[in-house]
Formats: C-alpha cells, sequence, structure tokens
C-alpha cells in the first residue's frame, strides 16, 4: 500500500465521482478538495445555530476506532457525528477486546454485525484504514483519522479550510511547514492538498534529519535555514515536534532545536506582515513555538481546532451519501436487470 | 404558456395575496426567508415590495432533504443564512415552485432549528400541484397544470422569468 497507488483512488470514489471513503488525498482532483471546502463552510453555520445539529446521518451509527490515542481528533470526530444525528460509539482499543487477543477482523466483523454505518479509523500502521476499507461490507464507509507516517487527509483539509477563510484563496500563497516532517502524515497530506489547490510554493523548513529522503518528490522546496525560510510567508505552518521520537538522536537538543527552527517573534517578523500562524496541536510552548505567538494576532490555531469540526462533518455526511447513492443505485439495477 | 406567465403580473398577485393575508393574521413585522435559489431572488423582490427594513434571510436546504439516502449529499451546497433569530417570529416563506411539497417540509424543519416560529406564511410563485405531502401554500401567484413531462424553473435574478422544461420522460 503506497500513498500514490491508484487503487486508492477507485476505492475512495463512486463511479458516479461522489466520495464513499476518505483515506487520502491522494487521487482526489481540485474539484473535490473544493467541494470538501465548501461543504464545511456550510457545516460552519450550522455550528453557529442555536440547534447545532442537521439530520443527514440520523439512525446512522458512527464507529470511532481508534488503535492509537487522541484527544482532539477524536473528540471532533465525535462532536462532527453528533451534530450530523449519528448514534456514535467511542471504541479505545487498547481497552478493548484486542487487548484480549482478537484480532483486527474479528473486531470488525463483531462491529458490522452491529450494523455499523462508518468507521472512523485511527492507526499507528500506515495503510491499515485503507485494508479495512477493502475488507468491509459494502455500504459501510471508511474515514482516515491518520495512519502511520502516510496520511491524516482530515487534518490537512481542515488547514486548508482555515487558510482559504484567511487568505480567500491559494493561487499565489507561499506555505511553509516547518519541523519533523518525517514523523508528520500530516505534512504529506498538507503538501498534496497545497499542490492541487494551487499554492505557489510549498517549503519544507527542517534540519535534514527530520527530512524524509527524496522530500522535494512529494512537490515541495526544501531550506535548511529558517530564517531564510521565513521570507515572503503568507502562512507558516509548524509540526509537533513528536518527542517520543527523539531517543533516535535526530536532534541534539530540544533547547538547540528551539534556537534554530522554534518559531518566536523575531523570526516571524521575517515573514509577510499579513502571514498566519497554524499549528495541528497539541502545541509544545517552548519547544516549537513561543506562547506570544501561538496565542499572537497571527495565529488562527483555535479557528483550526473549530474548522476541524465542520470538515469532519463534511466528509462524513459527503462518504456516507455516496455510499447510499450508490447502494440505491445497485437496487435499481437489480431490479431493471 | 408565454401570456399566462406575465412575470410582472405574477409578482403583484403574489405582492396583494401577501399583503391579504399578512392583515388577516394580524401581523405587522414578518421576517422573510427565500429558498435558495429562486426563492432568494423572490425574497429580494417582495422584501423592497412589502416595504420590510430588516433584511431577508436565505436558507439551503440541503441538508434537510429527505432523499440524502438515495442520491447523496448536494454537492453544491451553500451556508444558510439567516440574519435574525426565528423565535417567536411571524416568518413569510418563499419559494419559486410547489410541487411535491417536500422542498417546503425541509424548509420548515431547518426553521425551527433556529428557533421556534410564532407563525410561518407559505408563498410561492408557482404551484404545480403534484402534491405529495399535505402542504399547501398561503398565498401563490398562479396555479398551473402541467403534462407530467413538463416542468416550469424561475430564472434570475435580473429580469426574471419562468422557463418550461421538457424532461422527455
Amino acid at each position: 500500500m503506497t500513498a500514490n497507488d491508484p487503487s486508492s483512488t477507485s476505492l475512495q470514489l463512486t463511479a458516479d465521482g461522489q466520495l464513499r471513503h476518505f483515506l487520502t488525498l491522494d487521487g482526489l482532483d481540485r474539484a473535490l478538495l473544493t467541494e470538501i471546502l465548501d461543504t464545511a463552510d456550510s457545516f460552519i453555520e450550522v455550528g453557529e445555530r442555536s440547534i447545532k445539529k442537521v439530520p443527514l446521518l440520523r439512525g446512522r451509527t458512527v464507529v470511532n476506532l481508534f488503535f492509537e490515542s487522541s484527544t482532539r481528533t477524536r473528540s471532533t470526530f465525535e462532536l462532527a457525528a453528533k451534530r450530523l444525528s449519528a448514534d456514535v460509539l467511542n471504541l479505545d482499543i487498547n481497552t478493548s477486546a484486542t487487548s484480549k487477543g482478537e484480532s483486527l477482523s474479528d473486531t470488525l466483523l463483531n462491529l458490522e454485525a452491529m450494523a455499523s454505518d462508518m468507521f472512523v479509523v485511527r492507526h499507528s500502521q500506515s495503510g491499515a484504514p485503507h485494508f479495512i476499507a477493502e475488507s468491509v461490507t459494502p455500504g459501510v464507509a471508511i474515514i482516515n483519522a491518520g495512519d502511520g507516517r502516510h496520511a491524516h487527509p482530515t487534518q490537512a483539509m481542515l488547514d486548508m479550510l482555515t487558510i482559504r477563510q484567511h487568505k480567500g484563496r491559494f493561487e499565489g500563497l507561499k506555505v511553509a511547514i516547518v519541523g519533523d516532517v518525517l514523523h508528520s502524515r500530516v505534512a504529506r497530506s498538507q503538501i498534496r492538498a497545497l499542490n492541487e489547490l494551487g499554492a505557489a510554493e510549498v517549503r519544507v523548513i527542517a534540519p535534514a534529519t527530520l527530512l524524509p529522503r527524496d522530500v522535494e518528490s512529494l512537490g515541495c522546496t526544501v531550506e535548511y535555514d529558517m530564517k531564510r525560510g521565513m521570507k515572503d510567508l503568507d502562512v507558516v505552518i509548524m509540526l509537533r515536534l513528536q518527542k517520543e521520537r527523539m531517543e533516535g538522536a535526530l536532534l541534539p537538543s530540544e533547547r538547540e532545536f528551539y534556537r534554530l527552527y522554534g518559531l518566536n517573534r523575531e523570526k516571524l517578523a521575517l515573514a509577510d506582515p499579513g502571514c498566519i500562524v497554524m499549528h495541528p496541536g497539541p502545541i509544545n510552548r517552548g519547544v516549537e513555538i513561543e506562547s506570544a505567538v501561538a496565542d499572537g494576532p497571527q495565529s488562527v490555531i483555535l479557528n483550526q481546532v473549530t474548522n476541524g469540526i465542520a470538515i469532519r462533518m463534511a466528509v462524513m455526511s459527503m462518504a456516507m451519501g455516496g455510499q447510499m447513492a450508490e447502494r440505491n443505485r445497485k437496487l435499481a439495477e437489480r431490479v431493471e436487470g | 404558456m408565454t401570456a399566462l406567465l406575465d412575470m410582472d403580473q405574477l409578482l403583484d398577485d403574489l405582492e396583494k395575496g401577501l399583503r391579504k393575508r399578512l392583515e388577516e393574521r394580524g401581523v405587522t413585522d414578518p421576517a422573510l426567508i427565500g429558498i435558495r435559489t429562486g426563492g432568494v431572488w423572490l425574497a429580494d423582490v417582495m422584501s423592497k415590495r412589502l416595504g420590510l427594513k430588516e433584511p431577508w434571510g436565505e436558507l439551503d436546504i440541503s441538508f434537510y432533504r429527505d432523499d440524502f439516502s438515495r442520491i447523496g449529499l448536494n454537492p453544491k451546497v451553500k451556508p444558510s443564512s439567516l440574519p435574525f433569530s426565528t423565535e417567536d417570529r411571524d416568518i413569510i416563506l418563499i419559494d419559486d415552485v410547489i410541487m411535491s411539497g417536500r422542498t417546503i417540509r425541509a424548509a420548515m424543519n431547518e426553521i425551527f432549528d433556529y428557533g421556534r416560529p410564532a407563525s410561518i406564511i407559505l408563498a410561492t410563485l408557482v404551484d404545480l400541484g403534484a402534491r405529495e405531502l399535505p402542504v399547501q401554500p398561503d398565498v401563490t401567484g398562479r396555479v398551473l397544470a402541467l403534462q407530467s413531462h413538463q416542468r416550469v424553473k424561475l430564472r434570475g435574478p435580473a429580469p426574471l422569468h419562468i422557463e418550461l422544461q421538457e424532461t422527455g420522460k
């Protein structure tokens, strides 16, 4: 299962081009990405009403299947599903049957037997959501909530929504992604999305030890010197430094990293004055970003969280709708045949 | 057909009907909501004709459609926008064409998610009959009987005109 596997396109889209799973941004064109952003815009308005709920997924069961812990992503997926009127089951796999020796396939069969309609999957193994999408009963939608180092497509799309809200467009934008690109599934999805949506330049800024080999092939330029890299930026996206990865001697020290690649007011002043600051969270203050910047006027970090709910409502309703439309079409064909 | 659908005449009739209904109900401060897209154009026109000072609202009913489970989500959904609370308000809900009544059912469900209105008056420019739900307009510009393969669509926003479509079935 590679990131550019062409089979992911046919797996994710119905014959009519509707979304039916949301696994990766690979193979999704600008029109579909824009449709996701536009749909999310409409869901933002729903979040401002006195009753923040629409009936689209009423009577559907959504299972949050988290093999890797996460607070923000899981709770925004849960809130998104509830605002779509779905019933939601949160499964933290560490505390469930798999720790009693049940295999992934058996867990899934049991959940399908409970008539689940959608699985939101987070897994430390790249490709796990693809695997589930390939083997699941037809009609059940799979949403990738982050797999290994591969992809985190809803995070990338909520970032795109945030950029579009503040900049109004992607054409001509210069965007930098700073920090631990090597371990980041978010960065891969962001680079893909920014290129597809027409950003002028995607720049990664990091020490060579935190960049994947052939990083340019993802569609970005590379800058090792952050001060040089900040020049003319419209958007700077900080990545979380995965402290759990520090053991590999990829970094001299946190303090050294902060000095070279941490975002402080001085470095931010080198960017375009309208440059916005983003971070997928959770932030390590004083490691990747200075508090004065994280809480400052150019920071849009909390907008990202709000937008996360709307983006997740969009992909969940689009994928569920695609599944139901497909099932309906097949039923009609059977009747006619 | 064209003679039947003189737009100025239709709008005059709609306005007259609305004024009459508002008076009957004793409504002095209605809030106007149009259903996208045709209903929004009509809301703009009727708001001016009725001399309403408050801006009208617009509804996109895509999230409330009852055919979501058959065809999926409308890819062209736009945000609804109500610049007022519907709580305890007298609402005029306006759309271009009423047929099955399903759009109006969806619109009323959506309106209630913004608050409980005091009342709703339903106005449609054209009523094609063929109702599938027990929903009737209070005011309508014209009742039309079409053949089963025919549809009408409001084109606009300026000038507004009604187009007759042949569906080929």
